[in-house]
């Protein structure tokens, strides 16, 4: 019972963009052609992943799963860096992004798969691939706003974080105060959604699967599942990207080194 | 005998030096800006590293786990930082029994422990600063020009406190100033830094 979309029908919603640019060119409000190229990466970039998906459906096998995962985890890894205020070293930075989203989403997904879902086989894409996708765009987020949050804010405050070494404080206690606001701002959105959820918004999963004809119902459950997930692997990945961050930012005398973090 | 003992000691521009500090007294050290003095304390409190050996009571620093050496070696500095609201918050009554009684005798009255910490003058920090290190009960106190943002009134009564103090507790103190009036005050005995070296003065 789901509506076929035709490229007509897609051409029809392109002109609404199309006179969105064309507005902003009348009135000189100077956005038209960034409106422009994003319309265009968004379709040539979901053309591409549909065509993907495609051939995945049509040949079920776990190794081009676990490339096209690969993928996904390193370039999620790559923007959770991008998107720091202070840039790290990078092959570090690297290293800890991707620990963490290897920890976070890789895993709760593979728990999802294997204990929950039971999809035949258990690696089948149509689960895989959308639930690790989903995974991997909010934890993403969460570890990227607590990395960020923690190198800034103890950047700015290491002349408090050394005088609490200066009297006696371990590496820890330095930074606990520091640590707990991080790990509040990385979980605070993923939080805020759950509360939302049903009343202010109709999540986007859960919206699509009923656009495709799913009893409403079935749909629900289908996203409260995915919000427990995401809360889960948003949590684990803040917490160990925080651990590591702490560990690497102090050396074995605990002395504080910023040396050994950014670039 | 000697409770700090310093040898071959080199970190930065400074060094090789090897001194001793002894129990119940105030080594003075002063020198130009950029001679390396702040550093210096730094790294014997190991808040930088560095090379040589650095001994409290025979005991070679990288023994101790370094929170515990910081306590025992403890660092203070002109501008200190606080990281709680109030006052009250840094200390630990429970730990320290006498604690209100060290209050009075720096010029505190009772209320202290409720007040804003943004609110405190220079003076009032650096003396509850000065308290706050001496929770820990070091045995020896690294003192980076600890009165620069203090009058003359403040100024005498930081310096009679850690004089009573290091005496009391049988501790040791390095007291780095520009003020050679103030070194001559408080210290038995005192170095000026030149090239990296101490002399004598």
């Amino acid at each position: 019972m789901l509506i076929t979309l035709t490229s007509f029908d897609l051409s029809l919603a392109s002109i609404l963009v199309l006179l969105l640019a064309l507005l902003s060119w009348r009135m000189h409000l100077g956005i038209s052609q960034q409106i422009l190229i994003a319309a265009v990466r968004t379709t040539v970039q979901l053309l591409l992943i549909g065509l993907v998906l495609k051939s995945l459906f049509a040949n079920v096998q776990i190794s081009w799963i676990m490339l096209i995962a690969t993928v996904m985890i390193s370039v999620a890894g790559w923007e959770i860096l991008s998107r720091q205020k202070r840039q790290l070293k990078p092959a570090y930075g690297l290293t800890i992004s991707i620990t963490s989203l290897f920890v976070s989403s890789f895993m709760v997904t593979l728990l999802a798969l294997l204990v929950i879902i039971r999809a035949d086989p258990w690696y089948h894409p149509q689960y895989a691939i959308p639930l690790l996708g989903m995974l991997l765009g909010n934890t993403m987020t969460g570890i990227a706003l607590g990395m960020d949050r923690l190198v800034q804010t103890s950047w700015q405050q290491r002349a408090i974080i050394e005088q609490r070494l200066m009297l006696g404080q371990s590496s820890v206690q330095a930074i606990e105060d520091i640590r707990r606001e991080s790990m509040r701002a990385g979980m605070i959105p993923i939080i805020n959604s759950m509360a939302a959820a049903g009343l202010v918004s109709l999540p986007g999963m859960m919206t699509g699967q009923i656009l495709a004809g799913a009893a409403p119902v079935e749909a629900v459950k289908y996203q409260i599942l995915i919000m427990f997930l995401i809360t889960a692997g948003t949590g684990f990945g803040v917490v160990s990207v925080l651990w590591l961050l702490s560990k690497r930012l102090f050396d074995e005398r605990e002395r504080l080194r910023f040396d050994q973090l950014l670039k | 005998m000697n409770l700090f003992s310093v040898k071959e000691f080199q970190y930065h521009n400074i060094g090789p030096v090897s001194f001793d500090v002894k129990a119940g007294e105030i080594m003075g050290l002063s020198g130009p800006s950029g001679s390396g003095k702040s550093l210096l304390l730094r790294a014997l409190a190991d808040m930088d590293e560095s090379s040589g050996s650095v001994m409290l009571d025979d005991i070679e620093k990288n023994q101790l786990p370094a929170p515990q050496w910081r306590q025992k070696v403890s660092l203070l500095s002109a501008d200190s930082q606080w990281w709680f609201d109030t006052v009250g918050e840094h200390f630990d009554l429970q730990k320290n029994k006498s604690l209100m009684a060290e209050f009075e005798a720096l010029g505190f009255p009772a209320e202290v422990l409720g007040w804003t910490v943004s609110r405190l003058s220079s003076g009032e920090k650096q003396r509850l600063s000065l308290l706050r290190s001496l929770q820990n009960q070091p045995e020896v106190l690294l003192l980076d020009e600890p009165t620069a943002n203090l009058d003359a009134e403040n100024t005498r009564l930081f310096e009679d406190y850690v004089k009573h103090y290091i005496h009391k507790a049988s501790a040791g103190a390095i007291w780095v100033s520009h003020d050679r009036e103030q070194l001559k005050r408080v210290c038995h005995i005192q170095y000026c830094i030149n090239h990296g070296q101490f002399e004598k003065c």
